[in-house]
């Protein structure tokens, strides 16, 4: 059954607990975007205008050096992908790529910084939960960074 | 009446003599007496391909070839023209370049045993293939470090350019710019003119010289100058065979169009009927890649028994980009588009010339048929 | 217009005179750097590299990690990943290499003149930028700022350590090491290359951006984060500069393998601005 935007963010864990009323004024910055296996939602290094917040399918985060890809982390239902749109640097650092097929809420960076920046308790609520998002990210990285299913380093 | 190339050529360029079909051999031997070693084209495994000729009889007389994408068969003629065809899967570079060579300067001591340089003798250069080997010379021999052993092979080579009586369906060279007339980097140009109702006067060439040394060989041949008529019809040969010509390459600006597109779905298209065989660098009288290796002789008789060789090399394998313990395109689709990237595009800033002549070659030796023309137009479609 | 023959004369490009070792010196576990010793006079440009060959095994490019100033034996800073480095790194005085060159761009040192010169190396991308740093700090009066960022995997993989606390010891020059890992050994930052250029919360840069020059080498994923954090730190686009890194075989523009682009590596680089390159750094499997 289909839902409108609104309903859809509602729906989101990430969402949990914010007022209706900033949750319709998000939702007219939102879009639905429907992604094909392998398709490229983001490249690594053009503007962050937009992030997603993936309803059905994966999103891999991949970086690639000469002869090989990485993926770094894969983005599911409900979690989000992109914060370098309100954090910083305003590129993408990483190519995102459809794992099956991704159906996703597509959001706009520069009309939902201007409504950050009319209302700042929006604006303050959103970093919260992009701050919560980050550091949840960074402690996983770290723990990716620790091998710790790996041989002993030398040194 | 438009005048062509030939007949109104000015009063300073040397006037084009004729020769009879059966008086070829007098060339042929002028050019022997002066030390060239002759390497013409002969039918050899169903193939029209280059190899030592000694007289105008080891030429494919009566012979032409029908290409077509991954296509390419031999038929008779129902005349007995020596050059009734277009290129065959060799080029020159079999000689200038060769596929596998030691490494150093002919005759000295860094490879040793070579005897002294070859000074070969080309007969039957096609417009595409002088310009190819204008390319190549500017790749081997136009930059800081010349390559010695294509320097060697060059330096005296001797060019008996035909200018094309027929256009394969796989030839592009006039929407290259490099034929089907041969303009300029040969010693000699023959136009092949066949007997006919309309130009009665027998099987016989007319003859440009392109430098004193041709010039010298044709007057040593015995040619006759060539009468106005013969001048008219050898223009109208070259003009039959390039309006005759099927395929082109569109006419835009190929770096601009690659450079914008290297990720076009197209590339994908073409990665899933590549088979990455390499087909197509083998043919292709441009491609130079090369490889180096380390040979080492047991028996030291390689001199200090350390020696090297380089081969042919294709951008196709998977060896080709290797670093840090693997290749760099991994993908068919990066090796497909950096081949034709590079001939088309990148070519022009590596070394200020198209790497591209339109000799077809690499649509009628492709085992599935690719067709450099269509691919361009394909993404140029899209542009 | 040179002739053929004129082309062909002088030596020839597969050449590779035969240089004795006078020094081979353990860098890391995995490292040395080769001093050979050249039996007619030589000189290099900062960024440039020779072909080392090894006969029966094979030939690679290493880049020259000396003073360009200094007369006598050529340093050569290797690390063991394969056939060839494995036999060069196994060297012993009195052996020899076969070494042509020097080939390559190097490192605008002189148009750098002005201003901070940002050396930005992560693991084996010291040895290339060493040279340019012996020149700035030849030439204290003709730059700002010499700041090295400099990080490796591990401690145990830093190189030249006398060195950098020499150079750090110096004035006017900053030097800011990193380590990805580290144990409870380690005293040092740990942390990304990239992150030393602005590390600071207010993400104001370590040096003065305005008229700074920046060098950078070191794995591709590392280059192109340590670009985007010296141009958000106001480094100008056309003022960063990187030594890429492809297949080289015949380092004379005629093998085809070194090819990145438009760009031969042997010739229009190693050392490449970043302005030229940026649209093709990006591109995979290029």
């Amino acid at each position: 059954m289909p839902q409108t935007i609104e309903q859809e963010l509602h729906r989101q864990e990430f969402f949990a607990g914010l007022d209706q009323e900033y949750l319709a004024l998000i939702a007219g910055c939102a879009r639905n975007a429907a992604f094909g296996d392998g398709e490229f939602l983001f490249r690594e290094g053009q503007p962050a205008e937009t992030f997603y917040l993936v309803r059905e399918g994966a999103v891999a985060l991949e970086i690639t050096a000469p002869g090989r890809v990485f993926t770094v982390q894969t983005v599911g239902a409900g979690e989000l992908a992109g914060f370098s749109w309100l954090i910083g640097p305003q590129r993408w650092q990483f190519d995102g790529r459809a794992v099956g097929r991704v159906h996703a809420v597509e959001l706009a960076g520069a009309c939902l910084r201007a409504k950050c920046d009319a209302d700042p308790r929006l604006g303050y609520d959103l970093m919260r939960r992009f701050a919560d998002l980050a550091a949840r990210r960074l402690q996983a990285t770290r723990l990716q960074l620790l091998d710790v299913y790996g041989h002993a380093h030398a040194g | 009446m438009n005048a062509g190339p030939l007949a109104s050529a000015g009063a300073g360029a040397a006037a084009p003599g004729v020769l009879r079909r059966d008086d070829l051999d007098r060339l042929l031997d002028a050019i022997r007496r002066r030390g060239f070693r002759l390497v013409g084209p002969v039918v050899r495994d169903g193939a029209i391909c280059y190899d030592d000729i000694s007289s105008a009889a080891d030429l494919p007389a009566g012979w032409t070839d029908e290409q077509d994408a991954a296509t390419y068969r031999l038929r008779r003629r129902d005349d007995q023209a020596l050059f009734g065809y277009n290129v065959g899967p060799q080029s020159w570079k079999k000689y200038l370049f060769p596929a596998v060579s030691r490494l150093g300067v002919p005759g000295t001591a860094d490879s040793a045993g070579a005897a002294e340089p070859e000074r070969f003798a080309f007969i039957g250069v096609r417009a595409c293939e002088l310009r190819a080997i204008a390319i190549q010379d500017r790749v081997f021999t136009g930059g800081r470090h010349a390559d010695p052993e294509y320097a060697a092979n060059r330096e005296y080579a001797f060019l008996v350019a035909v200018n094309c009586g027929q256009a394969a369906s796989t030839c592009f060279c006039v929407s290259m710019s490099a034929g089907p007339r041969a303009e300029a980097g040969f010693d000699l140009a023959l136009t092949e003119l066949l007997d006919s109702a309309d130009h009665p006067g027998g099987h016989r060439f007319l003859v440009e010289a392109g430098t004193p040394r041709g010039a010298e060989v044709l007057a040593e041949a015995g040619a006759s100058p060539a009468p106005a008529g013969d001048v008219a019809a050898a223009d109208a040969v070259t003009e039959r065979t390039a309006a005759a010509m099927e395929r082109s390459m569109p006419a835009i600006d190929l770096r601009d169009l690659l450079y914008d597109n290297l990720e076009h779905p197209r590339w994908d298209d073409v990665a899933s009927r590549c088979l990455a065989c390499g087909n197509c660098t083998m043919v292709c009288p441009t491609c130079f890649c090369f490889s180096v290796e380390e040979t080492t002789d047991l028996t030291g008789a390689g001199g200090a028994g350390d020696e090297r060789q380089r081969s042919w090399d294709s951008c196709f394998t998977l060896d080709h980009s290797y670093l840090h313990g693997g290749p760099v395109r991994t993908s068919t689709r990066s090796r497909y588009r950096q081949w034709m990237t590079h001939k088309l595009a990148t070519w022009q800033d590596q070394f200020g010339t198209s790497g591209c002549v339109g000799c077809g070659r690499c649509i009628a030796w492709c085992p599935v048929g690719i067709d450099i023309t269509e691919e361009v137009g394909a993404i140029a479609a899209d542009d | 217009m040179r002739t053929l023959a004129e082309a062909a004369a002088g030596r020839p490009w597969t050449e590779s005179p035969a240089w004795r070792v006078t020094a081979n010196r353990p860098e890391s576990h995995d490292t040395v750097t080769l001093e050979l010793e050249p039996p007619e006079p030589f000189g290099f440009e900062p960024g440039q590299f020779n072909m080392l060959r090894v006969p029966g095994i094979g030939e690679v490019p290493i880049s020259i990690s000396g003073d360009p100033t200094r007369p006598g034996p050529v340093l050569h800073t290797i690390r063991d990943v394969g056939a060839v480095t494995h036999a060069l790194c196994t060297l012993r005085p009195g052996q020899t290499a076969g070494v042509r060159g020097p080939y390559g761009t190097s490192w605008p040192v002189r148009a750098a003149e002005g201003g901070d010169v940002v050396i930005v190396a992560g693991g084996i991308g010291l040895p290339p930028l060493r040279p340019a740093i012996y020149h700035v700090l030849a030439h204290p009066g003709s730059y700002g700022r010499l700041v090295l960022l400099y990080g490796a995997r591990t401690p145990a993989d830093l190189l030249f350590t006398g060195e950098l606390a020499a150079w750090r010891a110096r004035p006017g020059v900053t030097v800011e090491v990193t380590v990805d890992t580290a144990g409870r050994d380690w005293d040092g930052k740990v942390g990304v290359v990239p992150d030393l250029v602005a590390p600071n919360l207010n993400g104001k840069a370590a040096f003065d951006p305005g008229a700074a020059v920046a060098f950078a080498v070191g794995p591709e994923i590392m280059m192109r984060f340590a670009v985007r954090a010296l141009l958000a730190a106001g480094v100008a686009e056309d003022r960063v500069f990187l030594s890429m890194e492809r297949d080289m075989q015949c380092a004379a523009a005629l093998c085809g393998h070194c090819q990145l682009g438009p760009f031969l590596l042997c010739r229009d680089g190693p050392v490449l601005g970043y302005r030229p390159l940026a649209r093709w750094m990006s591109v995979r499997e290029l």
